[in-house]
């Protein structure tokens, strides 16, 4: 079945989505509340069918398995172009034998909207390109094909944009200025963005909300913060920054906090930051949340001792050590060099220490190196 | 100390050396007249000789005339020739056109049972010989009693233009980004309007140097036309006939129209496409 859901609005609603290719599941058993008027991150590596999530949304691709809602409506079935979303490509995908003003005005024409100079020109300023309106888009830098292809989806007004690794094309400088940019573009308009990224650090300064995706599922869903300080799995601790994974095991508790036993050593972790299952965990702990201290100094918090600098890397606004521990696994530790404290020298015997809240612990079976292997800035496409 | 002299004695270089340097320098542009002219001198020939004051044979050049360009039709049934070559060319090419276009759209954008064999069948009548093509037509059409003429001839030239067209329109196709089609569907385009408004646009240029090529070809085939025409007589099969008594100066004439025709058409497709990339 298939009719026009133009005017459908509200939260998009995926349920049970399944993606197979042949044998191989691209999406699997998805479920997934994407909330009106928020900026919503898909993150993931490649291959974590993140694009084919998004493929779906914008109809291009039909779901073996589940539904689609928009508000109270069903689109799972309808055609892309009976949907009140629109999406920028990968690569922009603007039309090369139009003008940029033609380019922009094309779903406005085809609705059969009245007023389309007003309503182009309007979009032209708000990405401020109003002077390309009669170039074609080979004329145009990549920063500038990319806002008109931003411009040329949200001139419609959708219920939901969106955005396929809008800022994949671009170079560092110009990324970090368009992720300003569409930030604050959303905030004007008000539209529900979904944006998908294998860029991490992306996902964390423009999304309300990320949900990281893993091999067809998700791994986790939350504010880039609850992410980060309070990830589920190692795949998200690894995958989102980095993440020092210790072996443990849980010897009790003390009111909010567990009292986990690492290599001899006891420290305390909050409650609500477990995800272990039975007593093995992985305690986890940012490496800028360390801090180092040599075997007099006093120090408060939870405490490993017997340490020794295997490597200092000086890298301008932080210092990062590398420790090794007695029980043959290497820390990272970022400090700050914010504290005219003369920095450690490699072969210094040390204790590391940070505040119990910081902590986080995962199951005791899982595979500490998830996450970790992909290099993001490399894989590109899915 | 006295002011040093800057050396004066700058070696000059042998007659011999700099003419190599010369050669070695210029090479590709040495190459290029050679082969320009190589390519060019029959046209040149044909087209010298249309101004020739020839009478009946035009094979010695007996002073120069405009009567010829004045008075194309002047020899007998030229233009009678010329105009069935038009008329069949024009109805192959339409035929042809829209026909290997949709083969080309089923093949290169469609998965069917069945494609890769349609894909390399669709090159056979490319290379299978002309002569046997044309013989093998002109035996098909008698044994359903259908006299040779102008349709046969014409269903032939469509054959034979098909293939020539999936390939050229193919190629356009396949380096068609299909995310441009899937842009046009995502904003609100459905599929007749996707087609009109970016397909076929994209693919246009392809169709018509596609319509080209096959016209090109109906206009100037003789072996296929001389098996299935009949009484019908064509452009070529005139020249050839003509051959035997004397080929008249309005051969030349038409030969050398119809260059100059495909020359403009050139140059225009070339400024229309440098304007529309402005």
């Amino acid at each position: 079945m298939s009719f026009d859901a133009s005017s459908a609005r509200g939260d998009l609603i995926l349920t049970r989505i399944t993606k197979e290719y042949g044998d191989f599941k691209a999406v699997d058993d998805l479920t997934l509340t994407i909330p009106k008027g928020s900026f919503f991150a898909l993150l993931g590596p490649s291959g974590c069918g993140k694009t084919t999530t998004l493929r779906m949304i914008a109809g291009l691709e039909e779901p073996t398995v589940g539904s689609i809602h928009l508000g109270e409506t069903d689109i799972t079935t309808t055609k892309p172009y009976q949907r009140p979303i629109n999406t920028v490509f990968q690569n922009y995908a603007l039309f090369p034998h139009l003008t940029i003003f033609e380019n922009i005005a094309f779903g406005l024409r085809r609705r059969g909207i009245k007023d389309v100079d007003a309503a182009v020109n309007k979009v032209l300023n708000l990405v401020e390109l109003p002077h390309l309106a009669g170039r074609k888009p080979t004329q145009l830098s990549g920063g500038q094909q990319q806002r008109i292809a931003l411009a040329r989806a949200i001139v419609n007004r959708p219920a939901l944009l969106l955005l396929d690794e809008p800022l994949g094309a671009l170079d560092l400088k110009l990324r970090r200025q368009m992720q300003i940019e569409l930030k604050w573009i959303q905030k004007e308009v008000g539209l529900t963005f979904v944006h998908v990224t294998h860029d991490q650090e992306e996902a964390m300064t423009m999304a309300d909300t990320i949900a990281v995706m893993n091999e067809g599922q998700i791994e986790q869903m939350g504010s880039p913060a609850e992410l980060y300080d309070n990830p589920e799995t190692a795949f998200v601790a690894n995958f989102l920054g980095q993440s020092n994974l210790i072996k443990g095991t849980i010897s009790g508790n003390d009111g909010d906090s567990i009292i986990a036993d690492l290599y001899g050593q006891k420290i305390s972790l909050p409650k609500k930051r477990s995800h272990a299952v039975d007593n093995s965990i992985y305690a986890g702990i940012r490496p800028e949340k360390f801090r180092i201290s040599l075997l007099n100094t006093p120090v408060s918090g939870n405490v490993l001792s017997g340490g020794h600098i295997e490597d200092v890397s000086y890298i301008g606004v932080s210092t990062q050590y590398q420790v090794a521990m007695p029980w043959g696994q290497e820390l990272i530790v970022f400090e700050q060099n914010d504290d005219g404290v003369a920095p450690f020298n490699k072969g210094d015997a040390v204790n590391i220490s940070w505040e119990p809240i910081f902590t986080f612990a995962l199951r005791g079976d899982e595979d500490v190196t998830a996450g970790s292997e992909v290099n993001p800035e490399v894989l590109d496409e899915e | 100390m006295s002011k040093k002299v800057v050396d004066a004695t700058i070696p000059t270089i042998p007659m011999m050396a700099r003419f190599q340097r010369w050669f070695g320098r210029n090479l590709i542009r040495v190459y290029m007249v050679l082969a320009f002219t190589y390519l060019f001198i029959p046209v040149a020939y044909t087209f010298a000789f249309s101004f020739n004051d020839s009478g009946k044979s035009n094979l010695i050049w007996k002073g120069f005339t405009l009567d010829n360009w004045k008075n194309p039709c002047g020899a007998p049934e030229v233009c009678t020739a010329l105009a069935n070559s038009i008329k069949i060319g024009l109805l192959a090419t339409i035929f042809s056109t829209i026909l290997g276009t949709m083969i080309a759209f089923a093949i290169g954008r469609h998965k069917f049972k069945g494609r890769s064999t349609s894909n390399l069948l669709i090159f056979l009548p490319m290379a299978t010989p002309e002569i046997v093509l044309g013989a093998s037509l002109l035996s098909l059409f008698l044994v359903f009693k259908i006299n040779p003429g102008f349709w046969p001839t014409v269903v032939a030239h469509v054959m034979f233009c098909i293939s020539f067209v999936v390939v050229t329109v193919k190629a356009r196709i396949a380096s068609l980004d299909p995310r441009l089609e899937q842009a046009a569907m995502d904003l609100y385009a459905n599929e007749f309007q996707t087609f009109r408004r970016v397909t076929l646009p994209l693919v246009a240029p392809g169709i018509a140097g596609a319509a080209l090529l096959a016209f090109s070809l109906s206009f100037d085939d003789f072996i296929i036309t001389n098996f299935n025409s009949g009484t019908v007589s064509t452009f070529p099969k005139f020249v050839y006939t003509a051959a035997a008594r004397g080929i008249p100066a309005q051969a030349n004439v038409i030969g050398s129209g119809m260059f100059f025709l495909a020359l403009a058409i050139v140059i225009a497709g070339q400024f229309v496409n440098r304007r529309k990339a402005r």
